[in-house]
């Protein structure tokens, strides 16, 4: 089954990006001819899909693992490109973590708390890594919620159905979130694994050269610039 | 910006799905409802399964059907070049058999509530079977037959776990109307979702209205008559 039009893409993103691909992409398409289309995820589950032959000509994943993987599998048509690096805060309407930094986990007043399913989200494994190096994890555990992937667990905190979260810096900076009036802090980086984030091009963009360019514009400085709009480095 | 494509595809999933449905479902409901033997029950529990089990069940088992490393998916992707995960006519079978006893439980009720005396006279008078069937069973039993197109539309429409799992979220493919307002609450496009949400929650509660204004209308012309 290939319904593709001429001049279109389709990209598989990890949730974190959810914004900030967004805003590449509309910049990409000032620039140049060519439909680029994202399906939002956590990185895992798009891993397993691309791996069952989802139609996905690009993969931005949150980690530089599931990439690796793809092209010990031959899934993949380019090399593996960091495009970013990302951070982890921690983020709630109810309590201010500017304030109490990562204190604000153990605030009395909190009741759950919302991470990514670090499972198959690298967001969420990286928050994991963070609460086991302050050695929160005991204290924190009875109390977390999972969300399917990071941009979950960010609408758990932003409906408050969560009183805190640590979820993407990327996402605390997206207008849809700094409407909600949150505050945030910003995880030290030495708590957890780089948050090191790499794309491909797969196997079903063969013959399509839109991957091809596209993933040129990625590593322009343009994109580089609206991409450390939204605190990556 | 709303955007109404994948309102489109739910309804062309749907139309398709109900489709199939009638096609595969009156046959199958006819035999569940005339067979007498005891192993009917046993088949009857099979096409009610979807109604009980998890979505999330349901879909592990199609998923691992059509992948094509399984046999299954394996043999229509080398002989037919046929792809049923994250494509359209893969979700066409998923929601035919998510919807399935939306279908069959109506009509089959439907055939057990024509009057026997009915069919028999029309035995007696020598029609044949399928003669039975399209001139005596089926026009006998409309409110069934729409009741049972009606749930199995309304049902596919709001289809969500299964077409997350074998569909996979492709746009212009498999992303339908319950997976955009999934996304968009994701996204905490709220107001999107909200309007999305309406439009569906309208719908639902219209085919409701309707399918229970047929029932009444049914119910009675089988009283005065």
């Amino acid at each position: 089954m290939n319904c593709q039009a001429q001049g279109k893409i389709l990209v598989a993103a990890a949730s974190d990006l959810k914004f900030a691909l967004d805003s590449v992409i509309a910049v990409f398409k000032k620039k140049d001819a060519g439909t680029v289309e994202v399906t939002y995820g956590s990185s895992g589950k798009l891993f397993e899909q691309i791996s069952n032959s989802a139609p996905f000509d690009m993969f931005f994943s949150a980690d530089v693992e599931y990439p690796k993987l793809l092209k010990e599998k031959k899934l993949t048509l380019s090399d593996a490109y960091i495009y970013g690096v990302g951070r982890i805060v921690i983020w709630s309407k109810k309590i201010d973590p500017s304030k109490e930094g990562m204190k604000s986990l153990l605030d009395p007043s909190v009741k759950k708390v919302a991470i990514a399913n670090p499972a198959h989200a690298p967001y969420g494994k990286r928050a994991e890594e963070a609460l086991l190096h302050y050695k929160f994890m005991e204290a924190v555990k009875p109390k977390l919620v999972f969300g399917e992937n990071i941009s979950q667990a960010a609408q758990f905190v932003t409906t408050g159905a969560a009183d805190i979260g640590i979820v993407a810096y990327s996402l605390a900076l997206s207008p849809n979130m700094l409407k909600e009036n949150g505050k945030y802090f910003l995880i030290p980086e030495n708590a957890h694994k780089r948050l090191e984030q790499t794309v491909v091009i797969t196997q079903h963009a063969k013959g399509n050269a839109l991957a091809q360019t596209f993933l040129t514009f990625v590593k322009s400085d343009d994109a580089k610039k609206v991409l450390a709009h939204y605190g990556f480095k | 910006m709303l955007d109404f494509e994948p309102f489109y595809l739910s309804l062309k999933l749907a139309l398709a799905t109900t489709v199939i449905l009638f096609i595969v479902g009156i046959p199958l409901a006819y035999f569940l409802a005339f067979n007498r033997s005891r192993w009917n029950v046993l088949l009857e529990a099979l096409v009610g399964l979807p109604l009980v089990l998890p979505p999330s069940v349901l879909g592990f088992y199609l998923l691992l059907a059509f992948s094509p490393q399984n046999v299954v998916g394996k043999f229509l992707d080398d002989f037919f070049d046929v792809r049923l995960v994250f494509t359209f006519p893969g979700l066409v079978i998923a929601s035919v058999i998510y919807s399935l006893p939306f279908m069959i439980q109506p009509v089959q009720s439907g055939f057990s509530m024509v009057p026997r005396s009915l069919v028999e006279t029309a035995y007696t008078l020598g029609k044949n079977k399928f003669t039975v069937l399209t001139r005596v069973l089926l026009p006998n039993m409309k409110a069934a037959l729409i009741t049972g197109c009606v749930l199995s539309f309304a049902h596919t429409i709001g289809e969500f776990g299964i077409v997350l799992m074998v569909g996979g979220n492709i746009p212009h493919e498999t992303r339908v109307i319950s997976v955009v307002i999934y996304d968009e609450v994701e996204a905490m496009n709220y107001r999107h979702a909200g309007v999305y949400s309406s439009i569906l929650l309208i719908f639902s509660f219209l085919v409701l209205v309707s399918v229970y204004l047929v029932n009444r209308r049914a119910l009675k012309v089988h009283y005065q008559s």
